[in-house]
């Protein structure tokens, strides 16, 4: 768990950045698949049907605690290039306020061309995940 | 110019590029690409003779009424069926076994009885027989698959029960691509006075069905898999059965005669025909039998044949990959190869290998029961028919390789 120095927006801009440097989707792939290789800490235990996302190929479990007032994601997913782009989301929207997330359009998805290159049906899984974090977002943020 | 060649210039969208890569299209099972003879024909009947069928006396309604039922012709000629009136066209094979199973479960099947699957089925092919079961108080029952995916044909005899009411199976599982021995589970079910239906979805495009021979009670297929336009399919019936079952859906030109006090039907095929058909959809089935037909020679079978025999050998020996339907014949094994790799998921095969321009299937593939039974979450297919090259299957085999080696 590491405390967020930079705020949501700019660490958007560096994910956007990095994509940028790779011309090539395989490219692409393969970093993703680096990132979600080294998304390793989420316990066996709690791949249980209440975590799981619907709307994906593959499966994704998402969970959460909070912790002075911040939410802190954990995510695990059976297919390596779902997972890294779980470890992305990770990266931007973990350790956050419920505002902070709710403040953001989730427009980097698409900046970073993952949604119209994805298949459909992950379209749709990357869809669920983002629909559960901002609901997550939204659910504590009443409280 | 090589008989591939050829037949492959027929098929605007087979030189197309994806991510500045050759198009290399091995999702055939799913849908075939369409050749330039059914697009024209689609075209033609919507530009120039767009008109309802069946019902008024002007020209263009003449043109359409025409061409729908000429296509009605060129199927029963092309399945061999003893009458036109046992041909209904659907929207689909899965249209067709949901009218087939409602309207015979409401005439013949009562509290009680059962129905039998096998395990291989395509979700189509289940879901409904469910539906009718429950809805008729009956019980279905499953004809299982042994581990290399051949129908355990020892347990019908013992399946089949004085209960048993229809029995229905795939001719070639779209996940196994291994061809049933339809003929023969005929016979054992006709000798115990039950009907078949037959899932042909792609029985149609890898083999020469002759209903007749087969003597299949039901036989069904999608227009879109051979090479149709889609939102078009067909129900072959037996008169003796169809005679027998009520409408499924009612109203349009289906009608005898309509009272407040009673409705009659019109004759077959029109009885099982409500409201307007795609009639522009229908008509494109008689370019793509012609088509289909023409897949049938010499040149292209043998280039079929190669290059199934070049991707079976390659998958049976890599000890990476686990092939699903193994055959113990080539001639038993249509070139469709669904299989998982060892420590790599089959959506990210399926994604790496769409953008260095190959084009398959993964995930459930419409057959959760048979995903349970293998005991996996998907499976990675590629399914080809004879316009696809062994260039492509050596491009497709060097591809897996690449995308395994970034995965494991």
């Amino acid at each position: 768990m590491e405390e967020q120095t930079k705020t949501l927006q700019e660490v958007e801009s560096d994910v956007a950045d990095e994509f940028s440097m790779f011309d090539e989707w395989l490219d692409k792939y393969e970093y993703l698949i680096e990132l979600g290789k080294s998304l390793t800490d989420y316990p066996e235990a709690d791949k249980t049907d209440d975590r799981l996302i619907k709307g994906c190929q593959s499966r994704v479990w998402l969970d959460y605690k909070i912790e002075d007032g911040r939410i802190w994601f954990n995510a695990d997913s059976d297919a390596i290039i779902t997972k890294g782009i779980i470890s992305l989301l990770i990266r931007i929207y973990s350790g956050r306020t419920p505002e902070e997330i709710m403040s953001s359009d989730f427009s980097i998805v698409d900046r970073i061309g993952l949604k119209e290159n994805l298949s459909p049906t992950r379209a749709n899984g990357l869809v669920s995940m983002i629909a559960r974090i901002r609901e997550i977002a939204a659910e504590n943020n009443r409280q | 110019m090589s008989a591939v060649d050829e037949i492959r210039s027929a098929f605007p969208s087979l030189s197309r590029k994806v991510y500045g890569k050759d198009l290399v299209y091995f999702d055939n099972a799913a849908t075939v690409q369409r050749p330039q003879s059914v697009i024209d024909c689609w075209n033609r009947i919507v530009r120039d003779s767009n008109a309802n069928i069946h019902r008024a006396v002007h020209l263009l309604a003449e043109e359409a009424t025409d061409a729908y039922e000429s296509a009605r012709d060129a199927v029963q000629h092309f399945i061999n069926a003893s009458s036109r009136e046992e041909i209904i066209f659907t929207s689909g094979a899965t249209a067709s076994i949901n009218l087939a199973a409602f309207s015979f479960g409401e005439a013949f099947v009562g509290e009680g009885d059962e129905v039998i699957v096998s395990e291989a089925e395509h979700h189509s092919d289940i879901v409904p027989w469910q539906m009718m079961c429950q809805r008729r108080g009956a019980s279905l029952k499953v004809l299982p698959v042994d581990d290399t995916g051949h129908l355990r044909m020892d347990m019908l005899d013992s399946l089949i029960t004085s209960r048993t009411r229809i029995v229905a199976v795939t001719h070639i599982s779209n996940v196994l691509g291994l061809v049933n021995p339809v003929r023969k589970i005929v016979e054992t079910c006709h000798s115990k006075g039950v009907p078949v239906l037959v899932d042909g979805a792609q029985g149609i495009v890898h083999q020469c069905v002759d209903v007749q021979d087969l003597d299949c009670d039901f036989y069904v297929f999608s227009g879109h898999k051979v090479f149709a336009a889609p939102g078009t399919g067909v129900l072959y019936g037996k008169k003796k059965w169809l005679e027998r079952m009520p409408p499924f859906m009612t109203g349009g030109e289906m009608v005898g005669t309509v009272k407040f006090s009673g409705t009659t039907f019109a004759p077959l095929p029109m009885k099982f025909e409500a409201g307007t058909q795609n009639f522009a959809g229908a008509a494109t089935l008689k370019p793509a039998i012609d088509t289909a037909l023409a897949f049938r020679s010499a040149g292209l079978r043998e280039n079929e044949e190669s290059v199934k025999a070049y991707i079976l050998d390659k998958l049976l020996n890599d000890n990476r990959i686990h092939l699903y339907g193994k055959p113990n014949a080539l001639e038993e094994k249509i070139p469709l190869f669904s299989f998982s790799v060892e420590g790599a998921h089959h959506e990210d095969l399926a994604l790496i290998m769409d953008k260095m321009g190959i084009a398959l299937r993964s995930g459930q593939m419409c057959a959760e029961p048979l995903m349970d039974r293998f005991g996996v979450t998907g499976m990675l297919r590629a399914s080809l028919v004879a316009y696809n090259t062994m260039q492509e299957a050596e491009y497709f085999i060097s591809s897996l390789d690449k995308a395994i080696k970034m995965l494991v």
